[in-house]
């Protein structure tokens, strides 16, 4: 009896204790991890009933209004593009309308900067390795150590196309792609220009190069009177022949199609990266029956590249390329560490097809970056 | 120290670069949209030295009576035009010198830049845009002319594509049952583009993205200085 008595008892307090926590209401809120201190995270917890809710954020001069959420009754909320270390206010009203009741909340918060961004940390690991590799290799060459790197047939056709050139006595056409300098392909096709520029000054041929933005054409000016410097012929170096022409995509392309007709180079470059206009250019180089050498790192126009031109960069070939003719040992050093980064994504590829296969999803959530 | 000094600076300025892409505090997180501003600031400077080479290439031109002269004429106008609408009576909202232009952009229906814009540059535009169709079409004829096994797969795979995007293709193997959907020419297409179309894409990919890591080191490490016009 005693026993049953005592049963009883734990009944009733277990029962209260879950009534407890079916009346009890909270609001909280917490900085987002991980961040730029630029969110923060709302969360509460509303007795059984509540089945309408308002969430309030106060305004600099502390006049809460209504946020919009997406969803009615959701138990959590992001509040996003906020100030570091500022304090928000917010207010969440439940409404109870069986009851005529209503709870009022309210918190405060304040976004935190971080020092990392947690979900990158794949990423970190991938450029350190990498990096590391392509670091180890250029000290390699360094010490003499010497690679081998496969043929670029694009790249031994340069001298072809600059002596073919030359015997015709047309100028070289050199397109640096219609992206600014903030962009790596026009920073490596402008590496490739300069080596272009001293074979062709040492041939004595010409080069035209038509550019987009007027910072691409100052680098350009000063990569090829470089060239011409290097190759002792500063004399004929001619600055008018690289030339602005028009920020307009299409007027650019125009322009260049316009002297490839009129002055029907023998050996058109186009290196760098492209779009739209890709195959118009190509088409129309085409016609004139000149060789043509195209690169760039925008996948979707090497089609129309490999259709219409005699040689075509395709991808990283943009990149090695201004290594690949210096044949400077420290960059064909870091060549090699572009191939180790090949080699590891070919076996993280493996690995994550092995443990997606056994039904490990962290290994591809880590690579993409869970966590953010 | 001439070389030196861009070496520096193009090293610093890409160590805060790397440095921001994985820290999210102040002053990593501010300063990549600050060297961004400052970009923008001197390609609008830049911007003076394009329009001084662009008049002086042409006006030599023309001063030569070089062959076609005429275009390099036409172009000077041009851009005298424009600067000159554009100065006199604004764009859009803003106001030039001679303020809205009320009267004349009564007349034209808009503002004279905007007219100009709309009736001269965008028509123009588009026509060059669309010469893409032809080229298009001579290229894929070359690229299909049967010669080599890879060509034949090649012009095989696109005959199925083309097919499978148009209604025609839908309608060639509508008649296929359930159980063969897979040979339907659309799916058949879909296939294609998602799997090995993108495995090929993807591999040009991910071998470009280390090849910027590797030009991005070359350069914030200093071993590639071709950029800066040499090597010394």
């Amino acid at each position: 009896m005693k026993h049953i008595y005592y049963l009883l008892i734990v009944l009733l307090l277990l029962q209260s204790a879950m009534l407890w926590a079916n009346t009890t209401s909270s609001f909280t809120i917490s900085d987002k991890p991980w961040d730029k201190g630029e969110a923060l995270i709302l969360n509460w917890n509303l007795p059984d009933g509540y089945d309408r809710l308002n969430l309030q954020k106060a305004d600099s001069l502390m006049v809460y209004q209504d946020m919009e959420l997406d969803e009615p009754l959701v138990s959590g909320f992001v509040d996003d593009n906020l100030d570091p270390d500022e304090t928000y206010h917010y207010r969440l009203i439940a409404y109870n309308d069986a009851l005529a009741d209503s709870i009022f909340i309210e918190a405060q918060g304040q976004p935190k900067e971080n020092w990392f961004y947690m979900h990158k940390l794949s990423f970190l690991l991938l450029f350190l390795i990498l990096g590391s590799a392509i670091v180890f290799y250029v000290m390699a060459a360094r010490r003499g150590k010497d690679f081998y790197i496969r043929r670029i047939s694009g790249l031994d056709s340069m001298e072809e196309a600059i002596g073919r050139a030359t015997e015709k006595g047309k100028p070289i056409l050199f397109v640096p792609g219609i992206s600014e300098l903030d962009d790596i392909q026009t920073i490596a096709s402008l590496s490739i220009l300069g080596q272009l520029a001293q074979r062709a000054a040492e041939y004595n041929t010409e080069i035209i190069v038509p550019c987009r933005f007027a910072m691409v054409l100052s680098a350009a000016r000063e990569v090829v009177k470089e060239a011409y410097l290097k190759a002792g012929r500063p004399d004929a170096y001619r600055e008018d022949r690289i030339f602005y022409l028009t920020d307009d995509q299409f007027g650019y392309v125009a322009g260049i199609d316009g002297i490839i007709v009129r002055e029907e180079p023998a050996a058109n470059f186009f290196l760098g990266s492209f779009y739209a206009e890709s195959l118009i250019l190509a088409e129309t180089g085409l016609s004139t029956g000149a060789i043509q050498t195209a690169g760039t790192a925008n996948a979707h126009q090497l089609p129309f590249f490999v259709v219409s031109c005699d040689y075509t960069l395709i991808g990283e070939e943009l990149f090695a390329a201004s290594a690949y003719l210096s044949r400077d040992a420290q960059q064909v050093g870091s060549l090699k560490g572009h191939d180790f980064g090949k080699l590891l994504v070919i076996l993280l590829i493996v690995v994550g097809i092995i443990l997606e296969i056994a039904g490990q999803g962290w290994f591809k959530s880590f690579l993409m970056g869970a966590g953010s | 120290m001439k070389r030196n000094i861009p070496l520096i600076l193009a090293f610093v300025s890409g160590l805060i670069v790397i440095f921001s892409e994985f820290i999210p505090h102040r002053p990593f997180s501010s300063i990549v949209d600050s060297l961004q501003e400052w970009f923008m600031i001197i390609s609008g400077f830049a911007m003076l030295l394009g329009v001084m080479s662009l008049l002086r290439m042409n006006a030599a031109k023309v001063s030569t009576r070089s062959p076609d002269w005429q275009y390099h004429l036409i172009g000077i106008i041009s851009f005298g035009l424009m600067v000159l609408m554009g100065a006199l009576w604004g764009m859009e909202e803003q106001a030039g010198i001679l303020g809205q232009g009320a009267s004349i952009s009564a007349w034209l229906g808009k503002k004279p830049f905007d007219y100009t814009y709309t009736h001269v540059f965008v028509p123009l535009s588009a026509t060059l845009f669309s010469l893409l169709a032809f080229f298009i079409a001579s290229a894929a004829y070359r690229a299909f002319i049967i010669r080599t096994l890879e060509s034949n797969l090649l012009m095989i795979a696109a005959v199925i594509v083309i097919l499978g995007r148009t209604g025609f293709g839908t309608m060639l193997t509508g008649w296929l049952p359930e159980s063969y959907r897979f040979w339907h020419l659309p799916n058949l297409a879909d296939y294609i583009m998602q799997y090995p179309n993108t495995a090929a894409q993807r591999a040009i990919m991910i071998s470009a993205a280390l090849g910027v890591i590797g030009s991005g080191l070359r350069i914030i490490l200093g071993i590639e200085r071709s950029y800066l016009g040499g090597d010394k």
